[in-house]
């Protein structure tokens, strides 16, 4: 089992989602260069954070024409697994790989912060193997997390059940003051209709070590893992 | 041949003394050169010879510091940051420098630029820049203006450290009306390096090529360093364009590819380009090892195309650095900035006439002895006059002794809890990213110092800035030393030991006596707390001229302290209290004195009486023990007591944890006040299970250092005996509102109650 993370100028999460799936999970993990055509033999594909060529533009607006993302658009389309987080679920959307948008936060300011989070799908390949009696703790560090879809796609949403994460209070109740960016319907994170395709606002690579805060980013990693080994043992 | 598109005006001595310099210094450039300098030489010796690059009024003074160490890799100076062996085969850069100035007409980019430029010292070194602190004063957010900057600033140094991807783990901001007009911006930088790794900021080898690499040269920060070197006025507004314009996107690219250029063994030596651009950087490179440069700067790629030699040697574009390659291996660098999609070209090349030569459309525009420009070299030294401020006078007679008495000390407590300089400063620091990259252990807010792993090893740096500038404006030397000790002790509260200091040196106008007596007191003061804690100087920054029509800010000499965790899984300790049913313990010196609070300052609209007590043989006693303590394990958490004292420090555990705490006031104090409040350094509140209680108490009384039991960890109140009874949640809202209220201008929350 092999996992790729791209890199695009301006990842910066790159390290941190490589460090969590090699050291923390124990999988063999690969960068991967945006000027890459192909993205080898890899089995799931993590969009990692930062600010891609600057972001000066829309987040994610020039990554998605890195020659790397056909590969990616490839690999999702014939069921891979991918993950995007931060700037990676921005990448996504600008590339169409995932509906919706996304705006500045409500405040208008960057916020770094743990957060709660309600998995609300558990049938994503990143999230069949977190447990649903707890909210998960992670961090987000974004300036423009304010995911906006409207009144048909949101109903699209919901009636396919695309809606993976929603920020939460501790107990794990959907509320005003416990959403950071004013994402509509409290949206952290979706699928898309084919569910191998996920994007959150939230970094699970960076709740992986208790010592820093939360573990809580295991459970998604661990889905994956699971998943892909019962792929391969099947 | 049509005429030169670049025609220079004449050099006279008016010309010279609008550029900054004084007559005698003129006479010395026409000394150095045997001739009347051209247009270009006479702009180049003029940013060389600024205060901001030649340190020209402060030098003399500066030597006098402690700087050598054992773990000291690279001496103060001699590169672009200090080098501290951590062990392991691993070194840390770290710095710290100011960009106030610039963040005072152009807040967002002024503080951009200084987080830009204080990385680019770290790696220009070879180290990855692993944390980031930021030291921050302002004037009073009553103020709109001042809400202007703070914003201002705040959003530069986010966005700029967020994009760019280092954590930014700590720092402080204070605010005081000695700041109104003259914001300080002290960014701090630490970066680890393999000892094998480091990189020099050496010109070596005759035909060797001299190569410029990441960013385009544009007209912005023109003089910069010059602009940097005056007072802040009226007219300062109209210096924007001096003001530079950042890209971390840019300097992100850099930082990666200049650090896989270094791993091809291609590259003699490397420095960044900050203040004065290409001419500080191929000078300063070039004196180094007596060697010179021979540059063509049509060659140089420019934003616009008609720029002339003087605007592209003095150009402050960022996200720039000058690289010395070994000839015949310039490809290799070129290659790996190529990866990178930035620029890499050659230049010039190394000479061995020690001079300086720049071209520009083919002909030598500039031709200067390399050493004559330099600090260390014939940049000029002065050693300025000094007297005593009358202030000082009036600040130390003052009679506060009628100020220790309270009707409420609960709603004494309250009320301080409300000064910006005590309460929160999460709306500050949560839009920075202080998590990327995964190791930031102990984040900025509930902590005496931010703690970073290191991957691949047991260890962890804690880092911190610390300065109360009202103590040394209250008493300059006493005042250098607490920050010091201040910065030590939340170090040691953080579970690491003192290994380092790296400072920026803020005051007024070194021409005024008064200011350059507080100046050489401060700094001497701190010479003789770096010598008590073994904590060498290893660099910094000297910032003059932050003044206001109305004066000169407190000074304030703000430092950078590293500390070394040796294991970051058992000592690195919490502020905050841990378990209820833990005993607090308080350790150190008697709390007596309201001389320089901040319960006179915010609850009294009193700047007076001298600096807090310290002691400093008895502060290093009293750190060694409690390291000494959190390395036996006794200790659950451990905090310092600064501003507002006891009080708030107390409040502090509390909000940090969530859990209550019901203490009696046994220390021998002069009166409640002054126990709650006394701001006398050399104090620690630790909280320790009961049974290892008699275990930490006996390791304080072998050392001969007072330890009082007070109460214990318990419930969600703050019991002061019949003092005070306070829910946490009540403390917490205050805490967290102040802040957030005065940005959005509600004047109520930032002024005295």
């Amino acid at each position: 089992m092999k996992f790729g993370v791209l890199v695009f100028p301006g990842s910066n999460c790159d390290h941190d989602a490589y460090h969590a799936l090699k050291h923390i999970h124990g999988i063999d993990t690969t960068f991967i260069w945006h000027k890459e055509t192909e993205i080898g033999s890899v089995d799931a594909i993590i969009v990692p954070g930062g600010f891609s060529y600057g972001d000066y533009l829309r987040s994610g607006a020039i990554a998605r024409f890195s020659p790397v993302m056909n590969a990616v658009a490839d690999f999702a389309s014939g069921g891979g697994p991918v993950l995007g987080i931060c700037n990676g679920f921005q990448i996504l959307l600008e590339a169409r790989l995932l509906p919706g948008t996304m705006m500045a936060n409500e405040q208008l300011r960057f916020t770094c912060k743990l957060v709660h989070l309600k998995c609300e799908s558990r049938n994503t390949p990143f999230t069949g193997s977190v447990p649903d009696t707890q909210t998960l703790r992670m961090p987000v560090a974004h300036g423009e997390g304010n995911y906006y879809a409207d009144d048909e796609l949101y109903k699209k949403l919901l009636d396919r059940n695309q809606v993976v994460f929603r920020y939460c209070d501790a107990n794990g109740n959907i509320t005003p003051e416990s959403n950071p960016n004013g994402s509509v319907g409290n949206i952290a994170g979706i699928c898309n209709e084919s569910r191998n395709v996920v994007g959150m606002m939230p970094h699970p690579e960076r709740a992986v070590e208790k010592r820093l805060g939360s573990d809580h980013g295991r459970f998604l990693f661990n889905s994956v893992i699971d998943n892909l080994s019962y792929a391969v043992n099947s | 041949m049509a005429k030169s598109k670049h025609s220079e005006p004449e050099v006279t001595i008016e010309l010279a003394r609008e550029h900054g310099l004084i007559d005698e210094e003129y006479e010395k450039i026409r000394e150095y050169l045997g001739r009347t300098p051209t247009f270009t030489e006479l702009g180049v010796y003029s940013v060389m010879w600024s205060e901001h690059c030649s340190y020209k009024n402060s030098v003399a003074v500066l030597k006098t510091l402690p700087k050598s160490g054992k773990n000291l890799l690279v001496g103060a100076g001699e590169e672009n940051a200090g080098l501290v062996d951590i062990g392991d085969g691993l070194a840390c850069a770290f710095k710290i420098e100011s960009h106030n100035h610039p963040s005072a007409v152009e807040p967002y980019q002024g503080a951009a630029t200084g987080v830009g430029g204080i990385h680019r010292d770290i790696f220009t070194m070879g180290a990855r820049p692993v944390a980031a602190l930021n030291s921050l004063r302002f004037g009073s957010m009553s103020e709109p203006r001042v809400r202007y900057l703070l914003d201002g600033v705040v959003r530069g140094i986010a966005d700029y450290g967020n994009s760019f991807g280092v954590p930014t783990v700590g720092g402080e901001i204070y605010f005081d009306k000695s700041y109104e007009g003259n914001p300080l911006v002290n960014a701090m930088s630490v970066g680890i390096v393999k000892h094998e790794d480091t990189a020099s900021a050496v010109a070596d080898g005759v035909g060797n090529p001299v190569l410029i690499v990441g960013a385009s040269t544009g007209r912005d920060g023109i003089h910069g360093a010059t602009f940097a070197s005056e007072e802040i006025s009226e007219k300062s507004e109209a210096k924007r364009p001096s003001v530079q314009v950042g890209d971390p996107f840019t300097e992100k690219l850099l930082l990666e590819a200049t650090l896989e250029a270094l791993k091809t063994g291609a590259i003699v030596g490397i420095q960044d380009m900050g203040a004065a651009g290409i001419s500080c950087s191929s000078s300063e490179m070039s004196a180094k090892t007596g060697v010179g440069m021979h540059v063509d700067l049509d060659k140089v790629p420019l934003r616009e195309a008609d720029m002339s030699a003087y605007e592209i040697l003095l150009s402050e574009s960022q996200e720039r650095m000058l690289i010395v390659a070994h000839k015949g291996r310039e490809q290799e660098v070129m290659d790996v900035f190529a990866k990178w999609d930035l620029n890499a070209v050659v230049i010039g090349e190394v000479t061995d006439t020690g001079r300086v030569v720049y071209l520009r459309d083919g002909k030598v525009k500039a031709d200067m002895p390399a050493d004559s420009l330099v600090l260390g070299g014939g940049a000029p030294v002065y050693i300025r006059e000094t007297s005593k401020p009358e202030y000082l006078e009036k600040t130390g007679s003052t009679d506060i002794s009628s100020y220790v008495d309270v009707a409420d000390v609960q709603e004494t407590m309250l009320a301080l809890l409300q000064s910006p300089n005590i309460a929160s400063k999460r709306w500050v620091y949560e839009q920075y990213d202080y998590m990327v990259r995964t190791n930031t252990v102990t984040g900025p807010g509930p902590s005496d110092a931010g703690v970073v792993r290191i991957k691949d090893s047991k260890k962890a740096l804690a880092v911190t800035t610390d300065c109360n500038g009202r103590y040394v404006y209250l008493n300059p030397r006493k005042g250098g030393q607490i920050a010091v000790a201040e910065a030590a002790r939340n170090i040691v509260c953080a579970g690491g030991k003192p290994m380092a200091i790296t400072n920026c040196l803020n005051f007024g106008n070194p021409y005024k006596p008064e200011v350059y007596w507080t100046f050489k007191e401060a700094v001497g003061g701190m010479g003789d707390a770096c010598e008590v804690f073994e904590t060498p100087v290893t660099g910094g920054n000297v910032s003059f001229y932050n003044e206001n029509p109305r004066g000169a800010i407190f000074p304030t000499p703000v430092i950078g302290m590293l500390g070394l965790i040796e294991d970051c899984e058992k000592h690195t300790t919490p502020a905050g209290f841990q378990t209820a049913g833990d005993d607090i313990i308080y350790v150190g010196a008697s709390r007596s004195g309201i001389d320089g609070t901040e319960y006179l300052s915010f609850l009294h609209d009193l700047t007076a009486g001298d600096a807090p007590d310290l002691d400093m043989e008895f502060e290093r006693a009293l750190q060694q023990t409690v390291l000494r303590a959190i390395h036996e394990g006794l200790v659950s958490s451990a905090h310092d007591l600064s501003d507002g004292g006891l009080a708030i420090s107390l409040i502090e555990k509390t909000i940090f944890s969530g859990i209550g705490a019901n203490v009696r006031l046994d220390l021998p104090g002069q009166n409640v006040v002054e126990q709650l409040f006394s701001e006398a350094q050399s104090g620690i509140l630790l909280s320790v299970s009961p049974e290892r209680r008699e275990e930490l108490t006996s390791l304080f009384r072998e050392a001969d250092i007072p330890a009082y039991h007070l109460g214990v960890v318990e419930g969600d109140r703050l019991i002061i005996e019949d003092f005070a009874d306070i829910p946490v949640e009540t403390l917490r809202s205050i805490y967290e509102g102040v802040v957030p209220d005065a940005v959005s201008g509600n004047a109520a929350a930032a002024t005295p109650v």
